[in-house]
């Protein structure tokens, strides 16, 4: 027998063999599931110097994944494409603090939310801005009118000031929404960059999750930074941060959705976001 | 692929394209100035000049141009109070001068050499036909060693033009929404990174088509005396075009 003849059984069988590997994962049930996290979103994801991820979603990842007896891998991915890589099946679910939205409902899946959380400007102590009026909580829901008020009460003041936003995110819709027109927006890639730029003088304010503030506060370079006006939530801000999935892991999405309901009636939410943020960010429901 | 959200798309990242051929012209020009100064450094002789020059190509070369853009926007900005006593934090608080600056300084590294290479390939026996006839240092720089060095350094400098065009695109990290940035955004709003990429790789493509036309344009118009001569004409010309000065 000719060693060229015994290729066409091998390859074949090469074949069957990488057909069966693609066969979607859900089919075999979970063992594995890889989650995505970006790594640089203190306090919720973060990497320390040593390079090792750690924050609120990090241990709430493995204390979820210990409920739904699978093994976790964690894996880094950049905010602006977390969402295109989850469809192109490079890890079967997002915790990046990703709120859920009608727009991304469209394309994921979202499991019940397991934190909740308002958003709103910061600025240095010593900016014209640090008076901006406005406090308590709004929602872009429930309080329409009230907002209307307010963006009308800050227009004057805001006019042609710069703020940042970490680009592709529901805080970046908010401010295109309704401050368009009034400030010059400019993106970043991520928090941290915004946070440098606002030090530096080289913004007015910057725009995102007062639970992101409350972290960066925390380091002494930003102990003059303050948050300003009121905390907004609802509406293009999203409602509440919850775990990205493929809309075809109906059985995925439940498994995460039975795993935070327990999570949250036994306070283990509650005991990580105190941990993480100083303050209770469970969901209400 | 849907080929209205394709047209939709294009129509949005072509309004990067205005802030992407300034960065890469801007920063392209001044750089070529800048590596002229680095290249006659690097042959002057002059021992300090010489190794001055090697450094700095050596320097930002040898480091990605992401890293060194991370560093004069951020990295700088930290300075803030001693740029603002220097009197130079109105040029570093632009995102867009931190941009060409980064750019040009990166080039003009790599254009040195390219032009180093060319001056260094003027043949010796043009340069001693020129001192023959009379010519003085100036008037043979001019029309002997320069177009012959341009000649030269083009294929490679052409290179170099394009490498520009896309370098550019690192602009978007410290907020400057050229094409690649406004892809980034795009995808961000629609979960759609292949037409994106596709409709943004294109806006390259067609930039840097142009880029090469025109240099070959600019290849065949500096030698004349590679070509067969047009019909009619004495075979053996007095000399070259360029050297007329023309």
């Amino acid at each position: 027998m000719s060693k060229s003849k015994a290729f066409g059984p091998g390859l074949a069988g090469a074949v069957v063999a990488l057909a069966l590997a693609t066969q979607p994962v859900a089919a075999q049930g979970w063992e594995t599931v890889r989650i995505a996290t970006e790594g640089a979103y203190a306090p919720w994801n973060f990497s320390n110097a040593d390079g090792s991820l750690a924050g609120f979603e990090i241990d709430l990842a493995n204390d979820l994944c210990a409920r739904m007896e699978v093994t976790c891998e964690i894996v880094v991915q950049d905010w602006a494409g977390i969402i295109p890589a989850l469809q192109a099946g490079k890890y079967d679910a997002i915790m990046a603090g990703m709120n859920i939205t009608d727009q991304r409902m469209e394309v994921i899946d979202f499991s019940i939310p397991y934190a909740g959380g308002p958003h709103g400007l910061a600025v240095m102590a010593d900016s014209p801005l640090a008076d901006l009026p406005g406090e308590g909580r709004l929602s872009l829901d429930s309080d329409p009118d009230a907002v209307a008020a307010l963006i009308a009460e800050w227009t004057p003041m805001l006019e042609g000031k710069v703020i940042g936003v970490q680009g592709s995110t529901t805080n970046a819709n908010f401010l295109t929404e309704y401050l368009g027109d009034i400030v010059e927006i400019r993106e970043y890639g991520t928090t941290e960059q915004h946070d440098l730029d606002l030090s530096a003088g080289r913004l007015d304010g910057i725009f995102a999750a007062h639970s992101a503030f409350n972290a960066t506060m925390q380091k002494p370079e930003f102990a003059d930074m303050k948050i300003v006006g009121p905390g907004l939530s609802g509406g293009v801000l999203g409602r509440g941060v919850a775990v990205g999935l493929r809309q075809e892991n109906d059985d995925l999405r439940d498994m995460f959705t039975k795993a935070i309901e327990d999570a949250k009636a036994d306070g283990t939410i509650k005991e990580l976001s105190e941990k993480w943020f100083g303050l209770d960010m469970t969901p209400a429901g | 692929m849907d080929l209205a959200f394709m047209g939709r798309t294009f129509l949005t990242l072509i309004e990067g394209v205005p802030l992407l051929l300034e960065l890469a012209g801007l920063s392209l020009s001044i750089g070529a100035v800048f590596a002229l100064l680095l290249a006659t450094m690097r042959l002057s002789g002059v021992g300090v000049l010489d190794w001055t020059a090697q450094s700095y190509i050596f320097v930002f070369r040898g480091t990605p141009l992401l890293v060194q853009i991370f560093l004069i926007y951020y990295g700088l900005g930290q300075f803030r109070p001693a740029l603002q006593e220097v009197g130079l934090w109105w040029f570093f608080r632009e995102p867009f001068y931190c941009a060409v600056f980064a750019l040009t300084l990166n080039t003009a590294a790599y254009a040195a050499e390219i032009f180093r290479g060319g001056l260094l390939s003027v043949p010796h026996g043009q340069i001693e036909a020129a001192k023959a006839c009379g010519m003085s240092r100036l008037q043979r720089f001019r029309r002997i060693t320069l177009p012959i060095a341009v000649r030269q350094a083009l294929p490679a400098y052409g290179n170099e033009i394009i490498l520009m065009v896309k370098a550019t695109s690192l602009a978007s990290v410290i907020t400057l929404m050229e094409v690649t940035g406004l892809a980034h955004r795009l995808i961000a709003q629609s979960f759609r990174a292949v037409e994106v990429f596709v409709v943004a790789g294109a806006i390259y493509l067609f930039i840097n088509f142009a880029v090469t036309r025109a240099i070959l344009v600019i290849e065949w118009r500096l030698s004349p005396h590679l070509r067969q001569a047009p019909e009619g004409e004495a075979p053996m010309k007095p000399a070259p075009a360029h050297a007329r000065g023309a």
